[in-house]
């Protein structure tokens, strides 16, 4: 007689560990855009190897703390960060930390996708280049790699030559994914990765974060409630600027502690 | 959770309250069924036991209303609080609609008691049933108001129902022992007894839904129970 309790897989969260070690942390962080106080006082750790969603109104400082993880914010004048933001350990906002490592280890992927006007190729190996020295069928496996990574290889596999801008709009994001994944980078951020997108392209890039959290911890900003319950195994919920409440997606989406975040997400704010 | 807040979206309110009127609607129902049964049993009425069991569809057909409407609200991707809403309703309406066929399984059963000679043991079934009743009637007036400690109450006072059960259970058995012509009667009255009982259970667990509509998945604290009928001989 067959054993049906050996057929049965154990539900998902068995394998999750209680504590998921942390891979980035936020210690006392402000931002100011001049004099506009952004994001104010945030304590928040990131597990390593897991998705988090951060979500808030528009205005609220989610896609600015983003921007911080990476230090994208220092292209621009009378921006500033005060604070920790430890990557390993290590202060990323420190200036003294080199700002091609911190590239290279954090990647991040934008709203609307935004492929580099040279071929799907150029458009993956490019970032590879400024890194690193590979050869010739090195840096073609790295490219194949990073394209089956961000689940485009069979589709662009033939037509490696065009142009990244011939693909459509859920292609040219999963593009803009392989080229952040290219480099190997520990952190992936993406800001709204969907929002432009249909619903087919919405599942096919929820699908690949299910798949790239294997290897990669996951930050994700999103408006969409529902996508947010689907892909995170953490949330991270701000108003104002400030951390409301932030702890296991299921607890978040079932039965949140503070009431702005019940408001907020079952669409009862303001 | 904070329900006096509307939701940015009116219609979303509006679909949410037709669901929670038509949950109470049922519950009146289902209560009114009760009672009518237990009086049928008492009155010997075959007519108006005909009519109980009648009825029941009408509690029947508005689960399906229920379970229609769930699955619109459902459509808009209920979350946190109003996804318990959902859930909980859909619950509630189960053991709402499993309380109306105990009821007019009540009213059926009694149309064949009345085919022997009035027995005087029905009077521990009305003691149980308007016990089961108030129970249905506190924890729909929980549900209702939210109240989890009104909930809570509930639960525990299924343990007074058990013990009440457990009595008459004891007391049938007796009757059919001394007297074989009341074998008939009282198997009758012992499963009339069981739906009673049963019916308690649906209140418990509509009352533990009502705990789970405002505390999510947070446990209720133990009770105890006393139904002792699956262990007794005399």
């Amino acid at each position: 007689m067959t054993d049906l309790h050996l057929s049965v897989a154990p539900a998902r969260d068995q394998f999750l560990p209680l504590a998921p070690p942390v891979k980035v942390s936020a210690r006392d962080l402000n931002f100011w855009y001049d004099k506009f106080h952004a994001v104010k006082d945030i304590q928040l750790d990131i597990p390593e190897k897991r998705v988090t969603a951060l979500i808030g109104p528009s205005g609220c400082g989610k896609s600015t703390l983003l921007r911080v993880f990476n230090r994208i914010y220092a292209l621009y004048p009378k921006q500033e960060a005060k604070g920790q933001v430890l990557l390993d350990g290590e202060n990323i906002l420190d200036a003294k930390y080199p700002m091609n490592r911190l590239r290279s280890k954090v990647g991040m992927v934008f709203q609307k996708p935004v492929p580099f006007p040279m071929t799907i190729y150029e458009n993956v190996a490019y970032g590879i280049r400024h890194h690193e020295r590979l050869n010739r069928t090195d840096m073609d496996a790295r490219v194949e790699h990073a394209l089956r990574q961000a689940a485009l290889w069979d589709e662009v596999k033939d037509k490696l030559k065009d142009s990244g801008l011939s693909l459509s709009g859920g292609q040219q994001q999963r593009l803009c994914i392989a080229r952040a994944v290219a480099l190997r980078p520990d952190v992936l951020l993406l800001d709204e990765p969907t929002s432009a997108l249909d619903p087919i392209s919405t599942s096919r890039i929820e699908q690949l974060v299910e798949e790239l959290k294997q290897e990669f911890t996951i930050m994700i900003v999103t408006h969409n409630m529902q996508q947010a319950a689907r892909v995170s195994d953490y949330t991270a919920f701000m108003y104002l600027g400030d951390l409301v409440e932030h702890g296991p997606t299921e607890q978040i989406f079932s039965n949140p502690a503070k009431q702005e975040t019940e408001d907020y997400i079952t669409g009862r704010f303001g | 959770m904070n329900e006096q807040r509307n939701h940015i979206v009116k219609s979303y309110d509006e679909e949410q309250q037709v669901l929670l009127d038509e949950l109470i609607r049922m519950g009146q129902m289902s209560v009114a069924q009760l009672d009518a049964a237990l009086d049928v049993v008492e009155r010997r009425d075959d007519k108006a036991a005909e009519r109980v069991i009648g009825n029941d569809e009408a509690i029947d057909a508005l689960e399906q209303q229920v379970n229609h409407d769930v699955i619109r609200l459902i459509r808009r991707g209920p979350l946190a609080g109003d996804l318990r809403v959902i859930l909980a309703a859909l619950r509630v309406a189960s053991d709402i609609e499993r309380i109306g066929d105990l009821a007019a399984n009540i009213a059926k059963r009694s149309m064949a008691l009345n085919l022997t000679p009035p027995l005087p043991h029905t009077r521990g079934l009305d003691a149980l049933g308007r016990l089961a009743a108030r129970q249905v009637r506190e924890v729909l007036e929980a549900y209702v108001q939210r109240d989890g400690d009104a909930a809570l109450r509930v639960r525990a006072n299924d343990a007074d129902l058990d013990t009440l059960y457990t009595g008459l259970f004891r007391e049938l058995l007796t009757y059919m022992m001394e007297d074989a012509r009341a074998i008939t009667p009282c198997t009758h009255l012992l499963f009339m007894a069981k739906n009673l009982e049963r019916i308690g259970d649906h209140a418990t667990n509509i009352a533990e839904n009502v705990w789970f509509l405002i505390h999510g998945e947070e446990l209720m604290p133990p009770r105890d129970k006393r139904d002792e009928s699956s262990t007794t001989v005399v």
